[in-house]
């Protein structure tokens, strides 16, 4: 029940990857004829890549996951582009892989603006249109989001970044794989990717960087990816990512029905919990996320309660946190500070049956109640 | 992150509920956080004379570690007398527990503050004497507890 964390990988792509460790474990870079078998195989990963989301070949830069490939688009762009100018805009909601490298290029002499959101998690085109300045380089907004869900106009969006002659980056790693993603019609000039998030291994993404798009490399050296991107490439990794392409490709839209049957039932036999609520958009998410906040229980308990009954969750709860802030999204969207420490997410994939569900619907309501047993906020003060 | 005893107690507390006509009541608020936590206590005296803690509730709000926190408490106090159980701090909460994590040793310290506010209820209903530390400590307490009402009111 937490697939938006990761996904296991699926067999399929472990056996896809398995020779490229020590029987076929060439040097992309080097000419002798096992060198020339990786980069063959990386390169077949490349097209499938490139295929799923409409875009050309050298357009696709492997990275070490959807953090490396966030910071790349945004630091590669932010000192390729200074000559036009300083300012960035993005979203409150995106994932601190994003807010985090824009917080260190506000200290490097960068502006930044966060845009706020509706209720529903939802950036609005127009705002974005106004926030535009002579001197925005960049718009970085995601595709959907990895919390409550919402599934973002970017197509909107890219429309009017490429009115304003403004680069436009997409986070699409909760999006590549599970909704139609085509970076020509949705005018992306840079969109980021993961392959765990996909049933593919960890360690790996993708930064697409549309042709022409001015950016500097984060990593300088050897001069692979088109010199955009130094480093011996992750050839098993890289091999993993093209199976997970290709299977996604194949199985997104049957699995999507599938998904969105059980989705839907799931919400709304949760939403049947007393004092329970849904965070997020109704219609406008991911059908495989579904994000609640219970009144007057912390995050924290609940998850490791369903933990004990076997059920793998994720909250926003200040609790949970390393940092004990709730999360950023949840209270972007509106939530008081005990609403957001009430929340619940449960996430479902490739491999959850319909008994998992019924389970999960079962279960809650009875650990919902207890944690309510205990807590003070069932009466008035 | 958690020892096998914070677990136990957080999985099964006890002493869990509310004592309807509680002769002391604490309730504290975590600044950090935002959790409450609200300790009932009923006093009655031993046969020396010596008023003890007869019987110990709890309600909380909060996570894990503030649920066993919480419970370990009450076991802690429970048939002490006042002056014994006000000696309890927040170390020996946490090593009763056999340890937190660092980030949630404020769990432990909502506990005990917990515990003495609760006393200080009982000493002033009373119209006891009370103590400068006592009373610091009450200050203290209520002024946070103010900031997380108001953070629960207020914050988003």
């Amino acid at each position: 029940m937490d697939y938006a964390a990761t996904t296991p990988v699926d067999p399929k792509v472990l056996e896809e990857m398995k020779p490229y460790f020590s029987k076929r474990f060439g040097n992309a870079s080097s000419l002798h004829s096992m060198g020339q078998e990786a980069k063959k195989a990386m390169e077949y990963s490349r097209s499938k890549a490139a295929d799923l989301i409409n875009a050309e070949l050298r357009e696709i830069i492997f990275t070490s996951g959807g953090t490396e490939a966030n910071n790349f688009a945004l630091k590669g762009v932010a000192y390729a582009n200074r000559d036009k100018g300083n300012h960035i805009i993005t979203s409150a909601i995106e994932h601190h892989a994003i807010l985090d490298p824009l917080k260190w290029l506000e200290k490097n002499g960068f502006d930044v603006t966060i845009l706020p959101v509706d209720k529903y998690g939802l950036v609005r085109p127009e705002q974005v249109a106004d926030a535009i300045t002579p001197k925005t380089t960049l718009v970085s907004i995601m595709a959907a989001n990895n919390e409550i869900g919402t599934i973002e106009p970017i197509k909107e969006i890219g429309e009017i970044c490429k009115d304003h002659d403004v680069y436009f980056h997409t986070d699409a790693v909760q999006a590549v794989g599970k909704i139609p993603i085509d970076v020509e019609r949705m005018n992306i000039d840079l969109l980021s990717m993961s392959a765990h998030k996909i049933y593919g291994p960890k360690g790996v993404g993708y930064l697409y960087v549309r042709n022409g798009v001015k950016i500097d490399p984060l990593l300088h050296g050897g001069g692979q990816e088109f010199g955009l991107r130094s480093t011996t490439e992750n050839v098993a990794g890289i091999v993993g990512f093209g199976k997970a392409i290709e299977l996604r490709k194949r199985e997104m839209y049957k699995e999507a029905e599938r998904l969105k049957v059980l989705n839907d039932r799931m919400i709304k036999d949760i939403l049947k919990i007393e004092s329970s609520y849904l965070n997020g958009h109704p219609i406008k998410r991911l059908y495989n996320n579904a994000n609640f906040h219970f009144d007057f229980i912390e995050g924290e308990s609940l998850i490791l309660r369903l933990d004990a009954k076997g059920i793998e969750a994720s909250t926003g709860s200040a609790c949970s946190s390393t940092s004990l802030e709730p999360s950023h999204v949840l209270l972007a969207i509106g939530l008081r500070h005990e609403q957001a420490h009430g929340s619940l997410r449960l996430t479902i994939g490739k491999w959850t049956k319909r008994s998992d569900v019924n389970y999960v619907t079962k279960v809650l309501p009875e650990v919902v109640e207890k944690l309510r047993e205990i807590s003070p906020f069932k009466k008035s003060w | 992150m958690y020892t096998e005893k914070v677990l136990e107690h957080f999985k099964n507390p006890h002493n869990y509920g509310r004592i309807e006509n509680a002769d002391g009541v604490g309730r504290v608020g975590n600044l950090l956080c935002g959790d409450i936590m609200i300790l009932y206590i009923k006093v009655k005296k031993n046969k020396t004379g010596k008023e003890i803690i007869d019987d110990v509730k709890f309600e909380t709000f909060g996570c894990a570690a503030a649920i066993s926190t919480s419970s370990i408490t009450t076991d802690l106090v429970k048939g002490k007398t006042l002056e014994d159980a006000m000696k309890i701090d927040n170390k020996a909460i946490v090593k009763s527990l056999g340890g937190l994590p660092p980030i949630k040793i404020h769990c432990s310290i909502l506990a005990s503050d917990a515990l003495k506010e609760a006393i200080y209820d009982y000493y002033k209903k009373m119209g006891r004497h009370i103590s400068e530390g006592l009373e610091r400590v009450h200050q203290r307490i209520q002024r946070d507890l103010e900031k997380v009402k108001h953070m629960h009111e207020e914050l988003g």
